[in-house]
């Protein structure tokens, strides 16, 4: 089932795992209680539940273990948590975007689910490349860089495994018209910030993606993107 | 309300961008911005300047503007963001100022 789901992103060597997950299947029911993600944090170890699944996870070992069923989300969210958690330590994150590959440069297409981030994934012209259509993995090295995930959204393809230095943040709105314009920084902040995956309530952490949000912001310019489902919209984009 | 003293919140994290400043409460990641002048006053929140000296220091020195319409606007955004527990506010100077201020603040 993992070598399908992540088809294209599977590694058949890999001598210095950034971490390992020992994954204990048990039969489909309810296996912690709450509907809710909770994410906490106790001497060093990280405790991940929902009502689907329960895991833990310890940075300094590179260790961690998740219980759960054999089924493909409960895995998908063990393995997004961990990386939001992950990427929160080193300036990057996880975003409900969009985002594609044209020329070499990467763009990001933010907007919570029904916004227009499949639409427009649909829409790219064939010299795109899709990086997914549902959650951008965006990390900071002298620049941001946006990795292909295997997480899709209505589209079901996982994007390409690979990634580009980012152009620019469009903040999706479906409208009567395409339309263009720059936003300010604090907007942008905030449309950011509204769609980056996290769940952990850890004030530090918590700090470190606020200052992530807007050390992006700061850098990559950020576009409001109103648009009609056509390929015209391709148009705008840089 | 003259002569009170204002200090940024423990549980705050703040980032000045460009003109405005943007600011998160930590404790429930609500999100605030500020305009120029808002941010004047902010940066020079340090618990030991009465406001109404910040205000003659910053936002008249920087603006042509009333005085004392100047302040009323001021303790009316100070009241705005006490309300949301971003700011302190005391009537005697704020000893208890972040040991470390918040980046770009």
């Amino acid at each position: 089932m993992l070598e399908e789901r992540y088809a294209g992103f599977v590694n058949r060597s890999c001598p210095e795992p950034l971490f390992e997950l020992e994954v204990d299947l048990v039969p489909p029911g309810r296996v912690a209680g709450g509907d809710d993600v909770r994410v906490r944090q106790e001497s060093g170890r990280w405790s991940i539940e929902r009502g689907d699944f329960r895991a833990e996870w310890e940075p300094a070992l590179r260790r961690g273990w998740v219980r759960q069923s054999p089924n493909p989300h409960s895995i998908d969210s063990t393995l997004r948590i961990v990386h939001t958690l992950l990427l929160a330590l080193e300036g990057g994150f996880l975003v409900h975007a969009a985002s594609a590959v044209r020329d070499g440069r990467a763009v990001l297409f933010v907007g919570p689910s029904g916004a227009g981030k499949t639409t427009i994934a649909r829409l790219a012209p064939e010299n795109v490349t899709l990086l997914t259509d549902e959650i951008s993995y965006v990390r900071l090295a002298k620049e941001y860089r946006a990795f292909g995930t295997p997480f899709t959204g209505e589209l079901g393809r996982p994007g390409a495994n690979s990634s580009a230095p980012i152009e620019a943040l469009y903040v999706l709105e479906k409208d009567r018209g395409n339309r263009l314009e720059p936003m300010r920084v604090a907007d942008g902040v905030r449309a950011l910030l509204a769609n980056i995956l996290f769940f952990a309530q850890d004030p530090d952490l918590v700090t470190r993606v606020f200052q992530s949000a807007c050390e992006f912001v700061a850098r990559v310019p950020v576009y409001r993107l109103g648009f009609v489902p056509d390929a015209t919209v391709w148009e705008l984009i840089r | 309300m003259s002569s009170v003293y204002v200090a940024p919140s423990s549980e705050i994290a703040a980032r000045r961008l460009g003109d405005e400043m943007v600011i998160m409460s930590v404790r429930d990641s609500t999100l605030f911005s500020l305009n120029e002048v808002a941010t004047l006053i902010w940066q020079a929140a340090d618990g030991s300047t009465p406001l109404h000296e910040i205000v003659q220091r910053t936002v008249c020195a920087a603006f042509d503007v009333d005085p004392s319409v100047a302040l009323e606007d001021a303790e009316r955004f100070v009241r705005e963001l006490v309300r949301h527990g971003i700011l302190s506010l005391s009537d005697r100077p704020i000893t208890r100022v972040p040991a470390t201020r918040p980046e770009g603040v």
